[in-house]
């Protein structure tokens, strides 16, 4: 026992002269891998314009199967990283196990809970964002119908469509918004012959605008949504791009931001672990505006977004969790 | 109410087209395949790869048709491997079926990140790198026409060319199996191919021709999902529609029309389940969608267990020929 405790005050002791020593931070990215112009992209955009800014180097791992998360976790902590941050919620199990056998390692995760002490749990508040774009989808939409695309039917995804509601029903009450998810296995996120299936199903019934919250899945409803010449949502990362003028907006998730606190505050001493919980806020979720979608996005609606995401901000609205109770209330 | 359901009515029946033509494509593969006596469980990773070769060649030449091509060839070639592994060397149909979908999912997401850096995606693909809808002769003119014509015109005409190829394949295929000295001779070795050897005919020869008529079909089904359904490669696109395809393939005893029919109904099924998921049905309440994406594999299996009539796999299926004993 007293050797176990002597033994790990060395290994606290080393960690921390390797940290005062120099600082090594790193990123281990998701299965989509670091370009998937989405997610895990957001990431490396924050670790880069850290490494820009400051000139610190960081480390970075694309793991190709599920087995190398816990590998590549490990290999960042016995060479002293910290704080090594791991990218998507199926990262959790992984960064449990080794945040546990390196204590003095810090450790972070994005849009999952790890409940250790040396670990941060990063989630954003995407009902939030979702509720922007809901706002954007219900004025945009002639036919009083809009739709929604999850990928797989997991809570997070429902949060994200149960703001989508919430912001639609606020424009118009009377709104219909229908709501699938393409499947119950990792696959419902690269099923993109099924998400444009499901967009095209949509549109049959009269959805003229159409958010997804899918990954690959998305890729098949932007284009399905593109081809019927109606208007698509991205989400996370900016998507305006892929069908300049038929994507009215996407769901910024700022990931990238992220990444940058979580690497400043380690620089300077002051990483706080626990709950980290980005919302409109905190600049963590919002809305993307360029010049692909300027000619979409009317005076009307941009002042609708702004005084919804100033009455959000202020508490005056209270966007539902859907992953508080399970329920959606709109 | 009758109008609108008539409507809904066309939209699943337009949707089951769609769904069922790479299903109808890659399910003939595997009758081609499995009629000369070699397993294939591999159609879902030649799908994989044609799809990604014809989306990445499509989008750097901005070619569709050059894109359909190589897809093909990427998938010959595969089928080749599958060939050279079950044929020449006589080994386990169902393992090198297995590998083979183990490499087409490590080297597409591989080489599409190596090529294009976007996560294994290949680029979108824009006008001419992709399938155009066709719109049949006088759809126009007849959508008018009372029930016929929204059928013809909403239904029938409108799709991509390789839903038309898909349908015409069918029956091709039953012509080629049936109908020619070729297809007699190829069902010959999957049934005794010792007799086709006394004969005085080339039994891995004939072998060989069956599983490039599989890489040809699975190449055209790839290309489908990635150059006319949607517009791009994605990590995994193919979902196990192989899997969907050979059950298929199974349910229909191995006989193409039927073969057809049964890519049919595991198309309507999915678009049933598509158009109505979260739709509260009198008296039943919602049906969860995975009831009726299981649906597929439970009626294979029942039929396997005898209570759809019998169905009889060719009688050299697996089995690799040895000539002399």
């Amino acid at each position: 026992m007293l050797r176990k405790l002597m033994l790990a005050a060395v290994a606290g002791l080393v960690a921390a002269a390797a940290q005062a020593a120099d600082f090594k931070p790193a990123v281990v990215y998701d299965l989509g891998g670091k370009f998937d112009k989405s997610f895990n992209e957001a990431a490396y955009t924050g670790a880069e314009k850290f490494r820009e800014d400051t000139g610190i180097e960081y480390r970075d791992f694309e793991i190709q199967n599920d087995a190398q998360r816990e590998q590549a976790l490990r290999r960042f902590a016995q060479q002293g990283y910290s704080p090594i941050l791991a990218i998507g919620f199926s990262q959790a199990a992984a960064v449990e196990k080794v945040a546990e056998e390196y204590p003095d390692t810090q450790f972070g995760i994005v849009d999952m809970v790890v409940e250790k002490p040396n670990v941060r749990s990063i989630l954003f508040k995407e009902h939030e964002g979702s509720y922007l774009v809901g706002v954007m989808a219900a004025m945009a939409s002639e036919t009083g119908k809009v739709g929604f695309v999850g990928g797989m039917d997991i809570p997070l995804i429902r949060k994200f469509a149960c703001g989508y509601v919430g912001g639609v029903k606020s424009v118009n009450p009377d709104a219909e918004v229908f709501e699938n998810m393409t499947g119950d296995t990792g696959a419902a996120w690269n099923d993109p012959s099924k998400g444009a299936e499901l967009a095209r199903s949509q549109m049959d019934r009269g959805a003229d605008v159409i958010y997804h919250a899918a990954g690959g899945t998305g890729i098949g409803v932007l284009n399905a949504v593109s081809d019927a010449g109606k208007l698509g949502i991205g989400v996370d990362s900016n998507q305006n791009a892929l069908h300049p003028g038929h994507i009215l907006t996407s769901m910024l998730k700022r990931v990238d931001q992220a990444v940058y606190a979580a690497f400043e505050d380690a620089q300077a001493g002051n990483y706080s672990t626990g709950f980290d919980v980005l919302g409109l806020a905190e600049g963590g979720v919002g809305y993307a505006m360029d010049d692909n979608n300027a000619e979409l996005v009317t005076p009307e609606m941009q002042a609708a977004v702004d005084e919804a995401a100033q009455k959000i901000i202020s508490g005056e609205v209270e966007v539902h969790d859907y992953m508080a109770d399970s329920t959606c209330p709109y | 109410m009758d109008l609108s359901l008539f409507h809904d009515l066309l939209q699943v029946l337009d949707a089951t087209l769609r769904i069922s033509a790479p299903l109808l494509l890659a399910a003939l593969a595997g009758v081609f395949s499995e009629r000369a006596g070699i397993f294939d469980i591999g159609l879902e990773g030649k799908l994989l790869v044609s799809a990604f070769a014809a989306a990445a060649v499509a989008a750097v030449t901005g070619s569709v048709w050059l894109g359909l091509g190589s897809g093909i060839l990427a998938s010959v070639a595969l089928a080749l491997v599958h060939g050279f592994a079950c044929i020449t060397h006589r080994g386990n149909q169902i393992v090198s079926g297995v590998a083979i979908n183990f490499i087409a999912s490590g080297i597409t997401a591989l080489l599409g990140q190596a090529w294009f850096s976007q996560g294994g995606r290949t680029p979108q693909l824009t006008g001419s790198a992709r399938f155009e809808d066709i719109t049949l002769p006088f759809a126009e003119a007849i959508a008018a026409v009372p029930v016929i014509g929204p059928i013809y015109a909403d239904v029938l005409s409108g799709h991509k060319l390789l839903v038309y190829v898909a349908f015409l394949a069918a029956p091709l295929t039953w012509w080629v199996l049936y109908r020619t000295r070729f297809g007699m001779r190829l069902r010959a070795v999957g049934e005794n191919p010792a007799a086709v050897d006394t004969a005085g005919i080339s039994v891995a020869w004939m072998r060989y021709r069956a599983v490039i008529c599989t890489g040809i079909l699975c190449g055209l089904a790839g290309a489908y999902l990635s150059t006319a359904q949607n517009a791009g490669f994605i990590r995994e696109m193919s979902a196990g529609k192989g899997y969907i395809a050979l059950a298929a393939m199974i349910f229909a005893k191995w006989r193409p029309i039927p073969t057809m029919f049964a890519c049919l109904l595991f198309g309507l099924l999915d678009a049933l389940a598509i158009r109505y998921q979260g739709f509260e049905f009198p008296l039943i309440g919602t049906i969860p969608s995975q009831a009726t994406a299981v649906l597929p594999y439970v009626l294979t299996v029942i039929l396997l267990a005898g209570f759809i009539g019998r169905a009889v796999a060719p009688k050299a299926g697996g089995v690799p020929y040895v000539k002399e004993r």
